[in-house]
């Protein structure tokens, strides 16, 4: 991208389609294109291949079997339970970093004392993995033998006197409203236990959507603002038209980087819940660990691999396409 | 030379680069997999090289005993340079993953911790371990091990591993001050479990103690139901290929472990079993029936045996003990054969066995240990083991393969979250699939 810019701003010295800054640069990005073309598109392609196949057992087969995998795996309640969950994590997780992200972003642009302080206060916990974070979110939310004999949280609510906002947090089996619909061996709604490990990933999260909002702010120009204010817009008015109109681009970022952490999320749901209760909190990612290295169902778990893969490029791909066009118009 | 002949001439080489890294992954290093015959019983010192064992004891008495099985083998095989290959976490899942991409990459270790039973047919049916019946009558060992325990471990004809240590899976742990204070016995059948059960629940106490987060606590509960419901003939049949769960001893063992799960602590799916072993251990629970690990656990927490806690048969379970073993077996195309079968005739050698179990809390599979090395319950356990009926535990891959455990796990931790016995019923008669 950097490399056409240059050229495209000399015309001059754009002779032949092969120069020799042009050959020494593609001789620079050879090796990495290699690497990432054999370890990245190739072994994509190979999953893809696997993901066709009757491959069950250690041994490697690879008959050609079409589809039947994702017939299979669609099929089955585990894996559309699965799906449910993602989709609700992902929905829950990506609004509520970003409305506390932007709230925070804003709060601390409003030029509060000890700033720095704040900022980093929010954005430490992105420092830590998410293994880290399942594990200690883990021990909050275990709720013990409630209302009687509590753990974590809700040990502290009982001590602070709170004892009615006890509640079964990651145990808690409801799924809310939890229809079913003729077809699906799954039910839909919100599983309950979902919501502790929404707020653990915000808690991780949403500092860096802070920092990316704050970026935002700091980037427009105080003079628009001003304008609209001798133009007698109140703050709202200003907020709502000018402020929030120019943070689209990183709403949009943000919406990108967190979906695909998101949709990808593995280490956290594994080390806070490892999927109960029941199934309620399982993604895809566990599923497709679970069968292809406990069950040995590798053609299976490839198949999970090759949707989520869709799901991820489905959020992604628009985005490239995008960038690209904008780029483009600059 | 022009700029594109030299991008040409990198790219190839580049190209090359890349296939001859892929190629070194590939077996090129496979040494001659016909093992020179031992045909002596006691194993010949090796005169050095190497020896790779890969497992996944890692934890405070499982490693003491490797490492007293790694002294022994020294003093036996001087100059053999051991690697420790473990993989810790995750019950063995996290070792089993690293071992499968080695497996496929064609890099075995020489002998890995594996399951005795069901759970090794899966490396048998890939073509990557060697058949040891015939080291097994060399070394002696099929007259020292159980009957009934080589048969069960007998696959296509064939023993394919040599089992260091029995664990028994049907255990009832209880909390004995609980029961004395409250005038109890420990419960010998399902019925005397609900009448123990609902005076306990009277009193505030809860009765069973069931944990979730490591995923097999529910699964591991419900093998033992179905060992009350079904007894020890019936019992081994369920795992036949084509078995037939539309038998409704099935359903009736779902409405008990419902039962029982409803007797028990409600934030199930947030403790690990040891967590709820804990909760009898503290007396906020009565019973749990876990593992004979638990006990492991318990002497870890400095709590005395016949003191602080118990142990029964689980409920309905008297007079059978449920088996689950650890064993060795040798890598077909293992770097160094010779190696592997010395440290093969340590694992199943009495001297071995008594080097290992005492220390990681589990008792020997041969039936001629010394027992004066073994604490109470070891001592209890190992007699029962020679005298019980032997039936294989399905959660710990002695009766059932891999893919069959996942099913019928993920059917119980369902079951665990929901007490759906509809739906349970229907996944455990659909699991019957990945029987064979």
């Amino acid at each position: 991208m950097q490399q056409a810019k240059t050229l495209s701003a000399h015309p001059a010295r754009r002779v032949r389609w092969m120069n020799r800054d042009r050959a020494i640069a593609l001789l620079m990005i050879a090796p990495s294109a290699l690497a990432i073309a054999v370890f990245v598109y190739g072994f994509i392609g190979w999953t893809a291949y696997i993901s066709m196949t009757d491959w069950r057992g250690l041994a490697i087969s690879t008959s050609f079997v079409g589809f039947d995998n994702y017939l299979t795996i669609f099929s089955t309640g585990r894996f559309q339970t699965n799906i449910r969950n993602l989709i609700v994590f992902t929905l829950f997780f990506l609004a509520s970093c970003l409305v506390i992200g932007l709230l925070l972003a804003v709060l601390i642009d409003s030029r509060i004392r000890f700033e720095g302080f704040f900022r980093s206060v929010y954005i430490f916990p992105m420092a830590l993995s998410f293994i880290v974070t399942g594990v200690v979110w883990q021990w909050l939310f275990a709720p013990g033998n409630w209302p009687n004999d509590p753990t974590g949280i809700n040990l502290l609510f009982k001590q602070a006197g709170l004892g009615f906002l006890q509640a079964a947090w990651t145990t808690d089996t409801n799924v809310v409203p939890g229809w079913r619909i003729e077809g699906l061996r799954t039910r839909i709604g919100i599983p309950m236990a979902m919501i502790p490990v929404v707020v653990a990933a915000v808690w991780q999260m949403s500092g860096f959507v802070m920092a990316m909002y704050l970026a935002g702010l700091r980037g427009i120009p105080d003079e628009i603002k001003e304008a609209a204010r001798v133009d007698g817009a109140t703050e709202w008015q200003v907020f709502r038209n000018i402020t929030l109109p120019m943070l689209q681009p990183i709403t949009l970022s943000a919406v990108i980087i967190l979906g695909h952490i998101s949709l990808k999320i593995f280490d956290l749901i594994i080390t806070m819940t490892g999927g109960a209760p029941g199934n309620n909190t399982e993604v895809p990612g566990l599923y497709m660990y679970e069968i292809t290295f406990k069950a040995n169902k590798f053609a299976e778990g490839a198949a999970v691999a090759m949707v989520m893969l869709v799901v991820v490029a489905l959020l992604v791909v628009p985005y490239l396409i995008y960038n690209r066009r904008t780029e483009v118009e600059r | 030379m022009s700029a594109t002949r030299w991008l040409k001439l990198f790219g190839v080489f580049s190209i090359l680069a890349l296939v001859l890294a892929a190629c070194g992954g590939a077996p090129a290093t496979t040494q001659p997999t016909a093992a020179p015959a031992q045909p002596t019983t006691a194993p010949a010192p090796t005169g050095g090289g190497k020896l790779e064992i890969f497992s996944w004891w890692t934890n405070a008495g499982e490693a003491d005993g490797l490492n007293a099985m790694f002294e022994l083998y020294k003093q036996q095989n001087p100059g053999v340079e051991i690697i420790n290959a473990t993989v810790a976490g995750g019950a063995g899942t996290n070792a089993k993953t690293v071992l499968k991409t080695r497996l496929q990459g064609g890099q075995p270790p020489d002998s890995w911790q594996v399951h005795a039973g069901k759970e090794l047919t899966a490396y048998v049916d890939a073509g990557q371990m060697e058949p040891l019946t015939q080291f097994f009558k060399e070394q002696g060992f099929d007259k020292v091990m159980p009957a009934k325990l080589l048969e069960q471990i007998t696959y296509n004809g064939e023993i394919w591993s040599v089992p260091v240590n029995i664990h028994r899976s049907n255990v009832l742990w209880y909390n004995i001050k609980i029961f004395q204070e409250n005038g109890l016995t420990p419960p010998k059948t399902i019925d005397d479990f609900f009448t123990v059960a609902e005076s306990l629940k009277a009193k505030g106490i809860i009765p069973l103690a069931v944990g979730g987060k490591d995923r097999f606590e529910t699964p591991h509960l419900f093998e033992s139901v179905l060992l009350a419901v079904f007894g020890p003939e019936d019992y081994p049949k369920l795992f036949q290929p084509g078995a037939d769960w539309s038998d409704p001893r099935v359903r009736q063992a779902a409405e008990i472990a419902k039962r029982m799960l409803e007797y028990s602590n409600s934030d199930r799916s947030s403790l690990g079993w040891a967590d709820a072993a804990q909760l009898v251990l503290d007396g906020k629970a009565a019973m749990t029936i876990m593992g004979d690990w638990a006990h492991g656990y318990f002497i870890g927490k400095g709590a005395k045996v016949g003191v602080d806690y118990g142990y029964a048969p689980a409920p309905g379970n008297e007079g059978v003990f449920m088996w689950l073993s650890d064993s060795f077996g040798l890598a077909k195309g293992a770097p160094n054969p010779q190696q592997a079968k010395a440290w093969l005739a340590l694992c199943g050698s009495r001297e071995g066995q008594d080097a290992f179990n005492p220390k990681k809390g589990s008792i020997p599979a041969r039936t001629d240990a010394d027992v004066s090395l073994y604490d109470e319950y070891l001592q209890y356990s190992i007699k029962a083991f020679g005298s019980e009926k032997l039936v294989p535990s399905i959660v710990h891959g002695a009766a059932a393969p891999e893919a069959y455990m996942t099913e019928y796990g993920n059917a119980l931790n369902v079951f665990a979250s929901d007490l759906d016995v509809d739906a349970v019923v229907e996944a455990l008669q659909d699991a019957v699939k990945d029987l064979k």
